[in-house]
């Protein structure tokens, strides 16, 4: 047996300081009422740090700094707003071992993703948007496209710092300027990127940043001197927001949860579907908003499938994410980890069949093993609802019809797969399917001139790409 | 084990077009991401000394002599004469005519013989040829033969002709295992070496090998993967192992120790062993050599300090 | 002890730049071994055969570079102009305007970040009537031959957006000492050998044999001054129908915003169509 010896990356090239503020026109402060919590290493439940909690007062500082900073960002040559935002990009391709590091310890992913996707997509992001700052009359928005103003940015957990990148680099390019709320739960690189802000001799208040719960981000979206909302999370949060939104004259874009199917016809190219379907459901521990996470496989298929997505599930590494062979590393919480285990539960009660390949899950910190049902119907809870962690809903399907009506049997509608060696049926079916983007042999890809967002309640408007500008332009 | 039993001779072309398609991207991702692993300490020592025995010491050279080949042997036997415990390589291989030497200076040290045949590297020459060349090669005392397939016809869709020709060499080559190197260079789409894969073991073939190592493109690792996937599905169906031989271009330790994690990730234990996993190489093993050194003595090596052979 | 007359404090001999020309990444000289006086200089007086070599040293490069992703030929633009920001002195003691040296690695910037938009604002999907997907984007010519206008700025206005798209270049340099000074930037940023190829020497000399050369795909005529000239190439170019970029009558204004048609000159654009059914 070929047994890999630890590989760990060191921990030694981020230094964290035992507490932050918050980054308001430029400097970091604390919050007004002193208000704190702690982050912690949700491999370890180690403390990293404690972070100010922003209250209304702190929010109303942070979006007067923006506005302030407005005047001048907005009337900035766009040749110039964009040479800031290639120092951004540079400075964090020259700093992306240690954010790769902090990323990891703080959201509990695999090191390798951290170091090989995350990074790399946030650099590409900025140096992408960086481009069009002096081209949107190019964009085809019209002549002379203009910033909104002051915009609200609320971020999820599960890419702390690739989220930020999407909200603030077009936000940036447009000439708008921002507030920004990272997750509680991983505030670290976004109050790290304030620095690479400093670095960059960004103006001050062009880009601010309040850490703090649910709470902190309400009185962001709701800030009425805010001209533009942005917030990627829960559906059930992005409803709150529309809601609270609505008739004010806000714009708003959200992109949401997702339930997507990643569909297997029988003449896939099995071993790389194979791969997908992982890639698809594991990567991230699951906590992907468009993870994979109802396989539709067709029946004269689904034993051999299965056969070799079990097989391949027991080479999956899952443990500390700072190891460079890890795979799968911790859940992000105690929290989605009760809720992962509370619908894996449902799943197993309501007579689907779980497995999961034989792993030893570490003593502390908070773990879940890949996990697949199979024999999973579409009244199952485990299809309908997403469970955001590394748990795979296996249905089947007897012709392209009836896969494309499973597939969009669902209140989401983020994102799609299709394995067929037949590029026709690709097209056609991507036509019938109702999700954002659709990948074909291939899944979880991401490109900063990419748009993605979703149909339905998956949340409207896109970021990335060309069309990722319109959101931020009037 | 035939063809004509599994599913009937004439089905042949309908059997490998049916088998599922590799998408380029993907798998060529999937080898990518493996080689990420990160082998370290006394894994890495293990692999070592593990690359080592899988190697095929190989000469396959119009200048080669008997001196040549004999110091080669040495070398295989003892690759680090300064170090008694480094294992020995796994085959010397050689071309048929440098077969006796070799055989002669291989004798009593449990090193394998190997000997291309069938007019190697092109197998552009009448089977009479190529099947005589096979007897005289074993004769000669290789217990191992590679040959390689005439990729002409496999291009040309001839699939019967180049099984009946592996059928052929393997009666030809009676006890000695048999290698068919496929040329996965000139084969040129990884449809084409999971066919030629199939083709080849459903024709009897012991072993599975890349390439020639005389084509601009010999062995990659996503062809290796291909590769492994084939004998691991052969396996489930047909329940009969087979071993695979990337060959050409590995030189270094670090390449080395990616095929091991490939194999390790992709088929198992199983294949984790000189019967089932060699490399066709011949400056890897000096590089192996060196980094194992390193690890002993916790300094980098130079080549002044390895012979050259 | 013989006495000595007190020597003059000794003067440091400089050491002279030899300017020579840069083809496939390296700088030979000029086949032809021929130079002219530039300011003093001696400049290799490029012949013929050179622009040949170079021909074969932007063809050779060419589908590597048109290979590499947007993004990298993006980043390494990026870098040529971190590069020139670093070597503005050089630029400057040449008699650039430090003003011009501004604008030529803002003028860098901007294409930089065309490398990854242009397919998107030149391309895109169509929605033909029937059940195909159909889809357009553009993509390099290949070798495109250059004559270059004067300045640095018009240098760079030439080069840059023939190259982000993914072709390979030969240029004939106007301004022998600031083009070759360039080349050096681009030998020490990433600029794959080849990419770019300059030639120093009278154009009138080199042009018409690139203006006529079978595998060039490409011509830009920006930088001829005589109109009768700038026909005559035209003409040669019409040989193997040649894209040509002739602008206008009375020169290009290099400090304005160049619009897309640097690029578009030497774009084609692909269109694929594929059945949609299942």
């Amino acid at each position: 047996m070929f047994e890999y010896a630890p590989a760990p990356e060191s921990r030694s090239v981020v230094e964290i300081a035992s507490s932050y503020g918050l980054f308001i026109d430029g400097s970091f402060e604390q919050a007004v009422d002193g208000n704190v919590f702690k982050t912690v290493n949700p491999a370890s439940e180690e403390v990293l740090a404690e972070v100010a909690a922003a209250g209304q007062e702190d929010v109303d500082r942070a979006v007067a700094a923006a506005r302030r900073a407005f005047a001048s960002w907005s009337a900035m040559p766009g040749s110039e707003r964009a040479k800031y935002l290639f120092r951004i990009a540079r400075i964090i391709q020259e700093r992306s071992r240690e954010l790769a590091v902090l990323e990891s310890l703080d959201n509990g992913k695999p090191i390798k993703e951290s170091r090989d996707v995350d990074l790399p997509l946030v650099a590409a992001h900025f140096f992408y948007y960086a481009g069009w700052a002096d081209k949107l009359a190019y964009a085809g928005f019209g002549p002379d496209p203009r910033p909104l103003g002051v915009a609200g940015q609320v971020i999820p957990w599960n890419f702390p710092l690739l989220m930020l990148a999407w909200k603030i680099a077009p936000a940036l390019a447009t000439g708008n300027t921002v507030v920004l709320k990272p997750a509680e739960t991983t505030p670290l690189s976004a109050l790290f990127f304030a620095d690479v802000c400093r670095q960059a001799e960004l103006p001050p208040g062009v880009v601010n940043i309040v850490t703090g719960a649910g709470d902190t981000g309400a009185y962001l979206v709701q800030h009425p001197d805010v001209n533009k909302v942005a917030f990627t999370g829960s559906t059930e949060v992005g409803r709150e927001i529309a809601r609270a939104v609505a008739g004010t004259g806000k714009r708003l874009t959200l992109e949401l949860g997702g339930k997507a199917a990643n569909i297997v016809f029988d003449d896939a190219p099995i071993d790389q579907a194979v791969e997908g379907i992982v890639n698809g459901i594991f990567f991230n521990q699951g906590h992907v908003c468009c993870a994979g996470s109802r396989l539709l496989v067709q029946e004269s298929i689904a034993e051999e499938l299965l056969t070799s997505l079990k097989r391949r599930m027991a080479t999956l590494r899952v443990g500390d994410p700072l190891d460079k062979n890890t795979d799968v590393g911790a859940i992000n919480s105690a929290a989605q980890l009760a809720r992962i285990t509370e619908l894996s539960e449902i799943g197993a009660t309501e007579g689907a069949e779980r497995w999961s390949p034989a792993c030893q899950l570490p003593d502390r910190g908070f773990w879940f093993a890949p996990t697949i049902f199979t024999g999973v119907t579409q009244a199952h809870r485990i299809a309908r609802e997403e469970i955001f962690g590394p748990v795979l809903s296996v249905l089947t399907f007897r012709t392209p019809a009836e896969a494309i009506e499973k597939a969009n049997n669902t209140p989401y509608g983020l994102s799609a797969g299709i394995w067929t060696e037949k590029g026709s049926r690709i097209l056609s079916v991507a036509d019938k399917l109702r999700a954002g983007v659709v990948w074909a042999n291939t899944f979880n890809k991401f490109d900063p001139t990419s748009p993605f967002g979703g149909y339905k309640e998956s949340g409207y408007g896109r970021e990335g790409g060309r069309h990722g500008l319109e959101a931020y332009l009037a | 084990m035939t063809v004509t039993a599994a599913t009937g001779l004439s089905d042949l072309r309908s059997f490998l077009h049916g088998l599922p398609g590799v998408d380029k991207v993907g798998v060529e991702a999937r080898a990518a991401a493996l080689a990420t692993r990160s082998v370290k300490t006394t894994s890495k020592a293990s692999a070592i000394d593990l690359a080592i025995r899988m190697v095929d010491l190989t000469t396959l050279e119009g200048a080669d002599t008997p001196g040549k080949v004999r110091a080669l042997c040495a070398k295989g036997i003892r690759p680090d004469p300064a170090d008694p415990s480094c294992p020995p390589v796994a085959a010397i291989c050689v071309y048929p005519a440098m077969a006796p030497v070799a055989a002669a200076a291989l004798a009593g040290s449990g090193v394998h013989l190997a000997s291309v045949a069938t007019a190697f590297p092109s197998g552009q020459a009448p089977l009479e040829v190529r099947l005589a060349d096979t007897r005289e090669a074993v004769a000669a005392g290789a217990d191992e033969i590679d040959m390689v397939i005439s990729r002409g016809a496999f291009l040309a869709g001839d699939y019967r002709r180049v099984f009946e020709e592996i059928v052929a060499v393997k009666e030809a080559a009676g006890a000695a295992h048999l290698k068919v190197i496929l040329e996965t260079g000139e084969l040129a789409t990884y449809d084409n070496v999971r066919r030629a894969s199939w083709l080849a073991m459903l024709a009897g073939a012991d072993f599975i090998k890349t390439s020639t190592g005389k084509v601009a493109v010999n062995a990659t690792l996503p062809v290796t993967l291909v590769m492994l996937e084939a004998v691991r599905d052969f396996r489930d169906r047909h329940g009969r192992q087979v071993g695979v031989k990337p060959a050409g271009g590995i030189k270094t330790t670090k390449d080395a120790i990616k095929y091991l994690v490939m194999i390790n990730e992709t088929v198992g234990d199983d294949w984790l062993h000189p019967d089932w996993f060699r490399f066709g190489a011949s400056s890897l093993l000096n590089d192996l050599l060196m980094q194992r050194t390193k690890l002993t003595t916790g300094h980098y090596a130079g080549p002044d300090y390895f012979t050259l052979d | 002890m013989p006495k000595t007359a007190k020597a003059a404090e000794p003067t440091r001999l400089s050491v002279r730049k030899t300017y020579k020309l840069y083809i496939g990444g390296a700088f030979p000289r000029s086949e032809s071994g021929r130079t002219y006086v530039v300011n003093g200089d001696n400049v290799a007086l490029a012949s013929r055969k050179d622009a040949r070599d170079a021909v074969l040293a932007a063809r050779a490069a060419q589908p590597k570079w048109a290979g590499a992703t947007a993004y990298n030929r993006g980043q390494v633009l990026y870098r040529v102009a971190e590069m020139v920001e670093g070597r503005r002195a050089e630029f400057t003691t040449l008699g650039v305007p430090a003003a011009e040296v501004d604008a030529t690695i803002d003028r860098l910037v901007w294409y930089a970040g065309w490398s990854d938009k242009i397919a998107q604002v030149a391309g895109g999907a169509n929605p033909v009537a029937g059940p195909f997907f159909n889809i357009s984007a553009p993509e390099p010519t290949g070798v495109v031959a250059i004559v270059a206008p004067p300045s640095l700025l018009g240098l760079v206005s030439v080069v840059a957006p023939a190259v982000v798209t993914g072709n390979t270049v030969v240029v004939l340099a106007a301004d022998p000492q600031v083009a070759v000074t360039l080349a050096e930037v681009l030998a020490t940023s990433d600029v794959p050998g080849g990419v770019v190829n300059i030639l120093t020497g009278r154009y009138a000399e080199t042009a018409p044999w690139l203006a006529s050369h079978a595998d060039v795909n490409g011509l830009d005529l920006t930088g001829v001054e005589h109109a009768e000239l700038a026909a005559e190439l035209e003409r040669a170019a019409a040989g193997t129908l040649k894209r040509v970029l002739r602008p206008g009558l009375g020169g290009t204004d290099f400090t304005a915003d160049p619009g897309l048609r640097p690029m578009t000159a030497f774009l084609e654009t692909k269109t694929v169509w594929h059945p949609k059914g299942h």
